[in-house]
């Protein structure tokens, strides 16, 4: 009995992660420029991939197969922040994005110019 | 099962298929970075189902390290591709 119900319910885990994962991918399609792309290709990403794990521990229901979906959820928990932050900063950085996207710039100071970049290197800038 | 299955995993093929429309088409390295790590994300959600179908523990390890090392690829790209605004080259 209770085999059926986590059955099913692993069921519809893995069809709503399946339909969440390309949601991700439509908003990679979709979306204008590598900042939103980022939102697109991380949150419904990662919520699609924890509805799954969750998917392959209610079907299994055995405790290593449950270690193993705890950790493969918490690397993915893990690395999927650092690296969309990495690739946003170095969009930003790099200013491969479209700037009339944004509606507010709050890290505008500091982004790198040629003037700012040689001043740095000479050592005349202030901290 | 097999309904869920047989639901999700064309639901997972056209998911993979946009990721590589944007890895081709992608302007920048970094769009090309992000589809990466979402076309990764869709193999660990395909293995898992073809798992869960036919219950076997033999595919779970696989997806433990792509979720682990999958990023690395990314901030690889994401650090390579910074450069100062008035130098040549990609990204």
């Amino acid at each position: 009995m209770i085999g059926t119900v986590c059955d099913v319910l692993a069921a519809v885990s893995l069809v709503s992660g399946a339909a969440l994962t390309l949601a991700a991918a439509a908003g990679l399609l979709r979306f204008a420029d590598v900042l939103a792309r980022l939102h697109a290709g991380t949150k419904p990403q990662v919520l699609g991939v924890l509805l799954v794990l969750i998917g392959v521990a209610l079907r299994f229901r055995e405790p290593r197969v449950l270690g193993l979906v705890a950790v493969a959820a918490l690397f993915q928990l893990m690395t999927v922040p650092v690296s969309s932050h990495l690739i946003a900063r170095t969009a930003y950085r790099s200013g491969t994005f479209r700037e009339d996207l944004l509606v507010v710039d709050e890290l505008a100071d500091g982004r790198p110019t040629a003037a700012r970049e040689a001043d740095h290197a000479a050592g005349t800038d202030s901290p | 099962m097999t309904v869920a299955v047989w639901l999700a995993l064309p639901l997972l093929a056209i998911a993979a298929l946009g990721c590589l429309v944007r890895i081709v088409r992608g302007p920048t390295m970094l769009d090309r970075a992000v589809a990466l790590d979402v076309l990764v994300a869709t193999l660990v959600c395909a293995l898992a189902a073809e798992a869960e179908l036919y219950r076997h523990r033999a595919t779970l390890v696989i997806i433990v390290v792509l979720s682990f090392v999958a990023f690395t690829g990314s901030v690889a790209m994401a650090r390579f591709a910074d450069r100062a605004p008035d130098e040549e080259g990609a990204p």
